[in-house]
This record gives C-alpha cells, structure tokens and sequence, in this order.
C-alpha cells in the first residue's frame, strides 16, 4: 500500500498535483490511501511500505514554514519519493537549502540511471525553488541544478520535475522497487 | 479565495469553474479573450455573444478582452484581463480548463507569478474519457459546437454529450486517435445548462458552415 502525501494549502491543488499521481498508480492497480501532510499518524506510517510525497503550486511554500510536520522522513527506513515540493521537503529534512530558481515548462535534461531514467530526456518543470544537494545524497543528473537525487543508503529519492506530466513509468518504476 | 475563470464557454472552463465554486471558491468574474486569429494556440474563440449570456446564466461579471492572436503578443492581451481582474474584482487567483498543453498551461502559470497570484489547473493531466463521464454524472449539457479533424463530419454539430457520444468517442480513439474531450482540437463544445447556471442557455442553431471535417455551429 503506498501511502501519497498532499502538500497543497489550497484545497483545489489537489486536482493539480495529487490527482494525477492517483490516476497513474489505479491505472497500474496499484493500491494507495491519500492523507494531508498534517493529519499523517504513526499508524499510517507504519501502514505504508512506500511513500510519495506531491509537489504543490508555485505560489505555495506553506510545507517549508510546516517542515516540522515532516521529521519522521528521518527515521523511516522504507522507500520515499518526493516531486518538487516533496523532493525540497527530503533535502529540508537531510539538511539541504532552499535555493531561488524559478522553471515553468518542458526542458531537457540528462539522466544516468536513475529508476530507470537514462540519457537525455524531456521532463516538465513548475518550481520556483529548488534544494542544494543534501548531506549523504547522491545526484543522478547532469545539470547545475539536482534534478533527481537519491540517499547513499536509504531508498529516498527527490525529483524537482513533475513526472505525472511527462515520465508516468518513473512513479511506477518507484512503486514496484523491491 | 476570490478568483477569476479563464472561460470560453466549453465544457472545460464551465466544469473547472465548477470544481472551483464546489472546493467554496468565489468566482468573482468570468475572463474571455476573444482572438481575431482563428489558429491561435493559445485561444479557443468563442461566440462572444453567447459566452456573454452563459456568464449573466451564472451571474457573474464578464471581462471579454480582444486580441489580435499574434502569437506571444496576445498574452499580454491576457496578462491585461487578468490585471483588470485583479484591480476590479480583487481576485487571488485564476482557473484554467487546461488538462494537457503545457503550451497554455506554462504561459498562464508565467502570467500569475508575475501578478503574483495563484494558479489552478483542475483538469490538468485528467483522463479525458472520465472527464467527459463526470460532466454526463453531474448533469451538465453539452453540445458540439466545431469539429475539426478526421472522420468528424458536419453531422456531429449541434450532437449531445452523452452517453452515446461517449461510448462512439472511446471507438474513435481507438480507431483515429481522436482525443475523447477534444483536447487536440478535434472539436469545440459549448454549455448549454450545468449546476451553475440560473436556467437553461436557450439557443438555435443558424447555420452549420464549413468543409470536409471541418465545420463550425452558428448560434441564435
């Protein structure tokens, strides 16, 4: 059972960036309960073998003043994936910084083997921020900027692009990690 | 939040509008471009006169701002509504029925972050099959007010959204690809009645004109 995290303030994001993360994983058949990041309880937690925390719009940072809500990401040992917001919430956690770079739109950028993404690849990006590369995190694409990053020991990775837009196969890949 | 939709009187601006007011949103006024560029991108022009009727169906001040549809110029026609909104209207956000082209959708996102205010997308990315299954269950009525790709002929102008357009739009995309609510252009819809509005749009048919697998509804 995978557990998604919506990290939208308002209540319409939701259509945004969790619903079409819901859609990927029923047309896969993948089984999942959807909670707020502050409604989550240690029983949740305990329920999910994975973890996908959403991204949210460019206005909204309310996660980053509410990033005490996410401590538990520190000690939990089972897989985490987090989407542009999600992912600046992990490096938050692991001790990276927020840093200003606003991107809207489809770019290109360059992956070497990361859940399955290789080479060059077109990805669709909403953020005004993005994190320095965290402490114990290692970076799996080229450009100046962690696009996709993944801890040295722990099954926890970030992407700052959005792949419910462009790359569906990267959140199923991540669901069926063994 | 007070919030202004981006509207062209189709189904996707209505049932964006829709799920707004339904999350306790405040549409505080409609915005419609109307682009003297038939091909624009960015723009599906409405029949300004109807959008107008569908906006006083829904009480709802109408802004209709006009733009020659050179591509890139006209969003400042857009960016110029939108301030109008924000000045007139004191919205915090704007509403778009754009479930795929990230062409439109960056565009507006880019618009709303320099006005500084939010941007909500809440069809983005959705299954275009159910989308048109949630307007049939929550009582909207559609019609198809253009068709513009193949096989479409001028046979499906003035044609119901229902049940049985949906169940010949699935075999279409099997078949020809055709994109079940017409995100590709295939065809244009128009609101005649929904939970929004006061009553229904009462409209007829003119004339159909156009050629191939291209025609276009003319209203009165």
């Amino acid at each position: 059972m995978i557990l998604l995290i919506n990290i939208c303030k308002e209540k319409l994001h939701y259509y945004e960036f969790v619903r079409p993360i819901e859609d990927v994983l029923k047309m896969n058949k993948i089984d999942f309960f959807t909670l707020n990041y502050n409604e989550i309880l240690q029983g949740d937690l305990d329920k999910a073998e994975k973890i996908i925390i959403c991204g949210t719009s460019l206005k909204d940072n309310g996660f980053i003043e509410n990033i005490d809500n996410f401590r538990w990401i520190r000690d939990f040992s089972k897989p985490i994936l987090g989407i542009c917001g999600g992912m600046q919430i992990i490096g938050l956690i692991f001790s990276g910084k927020i840093k200003k770079k606003t991107e809207v739109g489809f770019f290109i950028e360059k992956f070497s083997n990361f859940l399955g993404l290789n080479g060059e690849k077109e990805v669709y990006h909403l953020h005004n921020n993005y994190i320095s590369l965290p402490e114990n995190f290692e970076q799996f694409s080229s450009s100046d900027i962690s696009q996709a990053i993944k801890h040295k020991t722990k099954d926890i990775y970030g992407v700052l692009f959005h792949p419910e837009v462009r790359q569906k196969d990267l959140i199923i890949r991540f669901c069926e990690l063994i | 939040m007070k919030v202004a939709v981006l509207f062209s009187g189709g189904k996707d601006s209505v049932y964006s509008a829709y799920l707004a007011k339904n999350v306790g949103h405040e549409i505080s006024c409609l915005i419609s471009i109307y682009s003297l560029n038939k091909e624009s991108f960015m723009f599906h022009t409405p029949a300004i006169e109807i959008t107008k009727r569908q906006a006083e169906l829904m009480e709802i001040p109408f802004i209709i701002q006009k733009t020659k549809g050179e591509k890139e110029k006209e969003l400042l026609d857009l960016e110029k509504a939108i301030k109008k909104a924000i000045v007139d209207f004191d919205i915090a956000g704007i509403v778009t029925g754009a479930i795929e082209s990230v062409y439109q959708s960056s565009r507006i996102q880019k618009i709303c972050q320099k006005l500084k205010i939010e941007c909500f997308n809440p069809l983005w990315q959705k299954n275009q099959i159910e989308l048109i299954e949630e307007i049939i269950k929550n009582k909207f009525e559609v019609i198809i007010s253009g068709v513009f790709a193949y096989p479409f002929d001028k046979e499906w102008i003035g044609r119901k959204i229902d049940q049985k357009f949906l169940e010949e739009i699935i075999i279409l995309n099997n078949k020809f690809k055709i994109n079940p609510a017409g995100e590709g252009g295939e065809f244009e819809s128009l609101v005649i009645d929904c939970p929004l509005f006061k009553k229904e749009l009462n409209i007829e048919l003119k004339t159909v004109s156009g050629e191939g697998n291209s025609w276009r509804a003319e209203f009165e």
